[in-house]
């Protein structure tokens, strides 16, 4: 398959504290890998680094995406190169109907890659299409962006706008957080829709629900700065078991 | 915070020309220099006005100078002196005697500065028909006189007059006499009196009893030579039953002393008559520093005289070093309606303190009222309204909403709402809210493959949306343009 991220030896500082401390990780072309992990052990951070969020001082390590050196980047140009970040607490925008955004921000996209941008009509389609697929309503299409929208509304679009960006690595940053059971059913079928060879995918979470659903291929355990074990799905039913506690002392 | 140097350096380098900062070379004829009786008389006589239109402007200056000493410093504006003997109030671009039959006649270069500018000036280059140009009659105003007035003919034929104001005194005398200061009086302030003495030339619009303007007028100013200042006056009138939509825009070009615009428009709609007047002001900001950069003091009132008369203004201000302007509307007529919509930006070292006033005065009037400023760099804004609801304004309404929105951490945004009511049964809402671009949404928007300047206009341009979509169409794609232009450099 090939591998599509590689972090080897990350240290990230955040105002003056270590937060990644050498984190390594491999991730391959269409693989799912789920990270879990105590609160404060750095997995927001290693999404908003992989984004390209301001505020996190690299100290060392490298992330090769795709081939490219991805801390080289602007945060648009990842975004143009494939990286989708669904957010853990999406943002409002007020005034700027959804359809506009996504559309502006897709072209913005398709520009950059030398690809044509699609017009209004054309763009309308692949909207209906996806909204279909994801079992949505267009009504939220202009709707002010996640103005007013319920958690689990959020999280759903944060999905539909990840299926019209086509990511080929999409982070999905504590997706499941705060959403109630169907909800959360919803959003994990969305997502699933989506899976292919090319998708890669890195699915921060603290529950095994999600991963019920989603059936990741590997799960990695980042603990105090690092990763400290990795193994596959059964690995998040022990820790659910043992507790992350209890998988660091066995380590 | 942490912030990104990555991104300040990136976008100091990238300092964007003011695209129209561009000069004319033409032979400009001046008045001598300085304001004085003579100098209200040569104007007077450039224009060949009949005697009691001197007699007017005389009576202006006269009342200025006794207002000399009160120059108004309530705004929240900060300005050195001026010195109104240290600059001309005449310039104008030297032609014939006679002024110009056709296109021909006129100074190839105005001609060029125009088409610089994008102006359709040519009847011909409008007919060709580019998407979105429309119907656009337009009367081009080129340092204090109109120099073309384009689809003058289709007009005629339907008994509305668009002119020039020097040309409407002489063609049109009655109404110019019953109209010009009725709004806005001699005496009305400071820089109206000044206006009032020296306006070299400005728009006439007369519409018929019942006929509805079939197309936008407008009018596109250029303040050119240096040290003049422009008065232009403008009068529109609505007569019974008729609708006129009116386009002002203006840009100017870049200059190291500051430029003095004091401007007035009046405003009549009689009976069942509406007005529209839209501005997409860019006048030169001045630089980072604050030198240079036009003054834009200016008066704007609509009377909405008659009954179920309408009166809306909506302006983007963008540019100018100081803007100081309340378009207002009096609410006379019974049923009448005023509303002001405004996107104002002030970035860098502009200073911005505008709104309204909308005073009522008759029966179960309405106003709306929705502004939206915008600040960024070391940009002061403040947003001055006046809401009077006098004593006969039974039933009548009024609903403000006043937004402000503050891009990065050296701007301010201010709100001085005044309400009036002597009215018991008039209501009066007023909703203000101040926010700021977070950096979360900044990164929000890049990370779905926007760069920082395509994420600030794009969120801008949501915030000023509903304002921005009660422009006319060929403003409107303008305008929005305008707002990421005038914010460039902000980010950071």
């Amino acid at each position: 398959m090939g591998t599509a991220l590689e972090i080897k030896d990350l240290h990230v500082e955040v105002e003056n504290n270590k937060i990644l401390k050498g984190l390594s990780l491999k991730i391959e072309h269409g693989e799912m890998a789920a990270i879990m992990g105590p609160n404060g052990a750095g997995k927001s951070t290693l999404a908003s680094v992989l984004a390209g969020k301001e505020g996190y001082n690299v100290t060392r390590g490298t992330i090769e995406y795709l081939g490219k050196d991805l801390l080289e980047m602007s945060t648009e140009d990842r975004a143009s190169a494939g990286v989708f970040l669904a957010f853990q607490y999406p943002v409002e925008i007020p005034g700027v109907a959804t359809s506009t955004f996504v559309r502006t921000a897709l072209n913005a996209q398709r520009r950059n890659r030398g690809e044509e941008e699609l017009d209004a009509m054309e763009f309308l389609k692949l909207a209906r299409q996806r909204a279909k697929e994801l079992e949505m309503s267009e009504d939220f299409f202009q709707r002010a962006v996640n103005v007013g929208f319920s958690g689990g509304e959020k999280k759903r679009a944060e999905v539909f706008q990840m299926s019209m960006l086509s990511p080929s690595l999409a982070i999905l940053d504590e997706t499941d957080s705060g959403l109630d059971i169907d909800a959360l059913k919803i959003v994990a079928e969305g997502v699933n829709k989506l899976r292919d060879d090319k998708l890669s995918g890195i699915v921060i979470t603290h529950y095994q629900r999600l991963l019920d659903y989603l059936q990741p291929d590997t799960v990695h355990i980042l603990a105090e700065g690092k990763i400290i074990k990795t193994g596959d799905k059964s690995l998040a039913l022990k820790l659910e078991e043992k507790g992350y506690q209890g998988i660091t002392e066995a380590n | 915070m942490a912030v990104n140097t990555e991104t300040i350096d990136a976008v100091e380098k990238a300092t964007k020309d003011y695209k129209y900062g561009f000069i004319t070379d033409i032979e400009t004829e001046f008045a001598p220099k300085g304001l004085s009786e003579d100098i209200v008389k040569f104007i007077s006589k450039k224009n060949d006005e009949p005697l009691w239109l001197l007699e007017w402007r005389l009576e202006s200056y006269r009342k200025w100078l006794k207002m000399n000493n009160e120059e108004p410093k309530w705004a929240n504006i900060h300005f050195p002196e001026i010195d109104f003997q240290d600059a001309y109030y005449y310039a104008a671009p030297k032609t014939d005697a006679e002024k110009p039959k056709s296109l021909d006649e006129i100074d190839p270069e105005i001609l060029s500065t125009y088409n610089k500018l994008g102006i359709p000036i040519k009847e011909q280059e409008m007919l060709a028909g580019i998407v979105g140009s429309g119907n656009v009659a337009v009367d081009a105003v080129f340092d204090s006189v109109s120099v073309a007035t384009t689809f003058k003919s289709k007009l005629s034929e339907l008994g509305i007059i668009f002119c020039p104001i020097s040309e409407a005194v002489k063609e049109h005398p009655d109404l110019v006499k019953k109209y010009l200061g009725s709004v806005v009086p001699q005496t009305d302030n400071f820089y109206a009196a000044l206006n009032s003495a020296v306006y070299s030339d400005g728009s006439f619009v007369y519409i018929p009893e019942g006929v509805r303007c079939p197309m936008d007028l407008s009018t596109y100013f250029r303040i050119n030579a240096a040290e003049t200042g422009q008065f232009e006056r403008t009068l529109i009138i609505a007569d019974k039953g008729s609708y006129v939509s009116y386009l002002e825009g203006c840009t100017a070009p870049m200059r190291d002393e500051n430029q003095l615009h004091a401007a007035v428009v009046e405003l009549v709609a009689l009976d069942n008559a509406e007005i529209k007047y839209s501005t997409v002001q860019n006048w030169y900001p001045g630089d980072e520093n604050g030198k240079g950069g036009i003054y834009n003091f200016v008066t704007k009132r609509g009377a909405c005289r008659g009954v179920n008369s309408k009166i809306s203004w909506t302006q983007v201000e963008t540019g100018s070093a100081i803007t100081w302007k309340y378009p207002s509307v009096l609410l006379q007529g019974d049923n009448s309606v005023g509303e002001f919509y405004s996107v104002a930006i002030s970035n860098k070292k502009q200073q911005a303190d505008t709104g309204t006033k909308m005073i009522h005065i008759g029966k179960n009037t309405k106003s709306t009222i929705i502004s939206k400023g915008i600040s960024a760099g070391y940009g002061q804004q403040t947003y001055r309204g006046l809401v009077r609801m006098q004593a006969g304004a039974d039933n009548a309404t009024n609903f403000s909403q006043c937004d402000s929105l503050l891009i990065g951490k050296n701007c301010g945004g201010h709100t001085v709402p005044y309400i009036d009511s002597r009215n018991p049964t008039s209501q009066v809402a007023h909703e203000a809210t101040t926010s700021k671009i977070s950096d979360e949404q900044l990164f929000y928007v890049q990370q779905r493959g926007l760069n920082p300047e395509e994420a600030v206009a794009l969120i801008v341009n949501g915030f000023a949306k509903e304002v921005l979509k009660k422009l006319p169409m060929e403003f409107a794609v303008e305008a929005q343009k305008l707002l990421g232009v005038s914010l460039e450099g902000s980010v950071g």
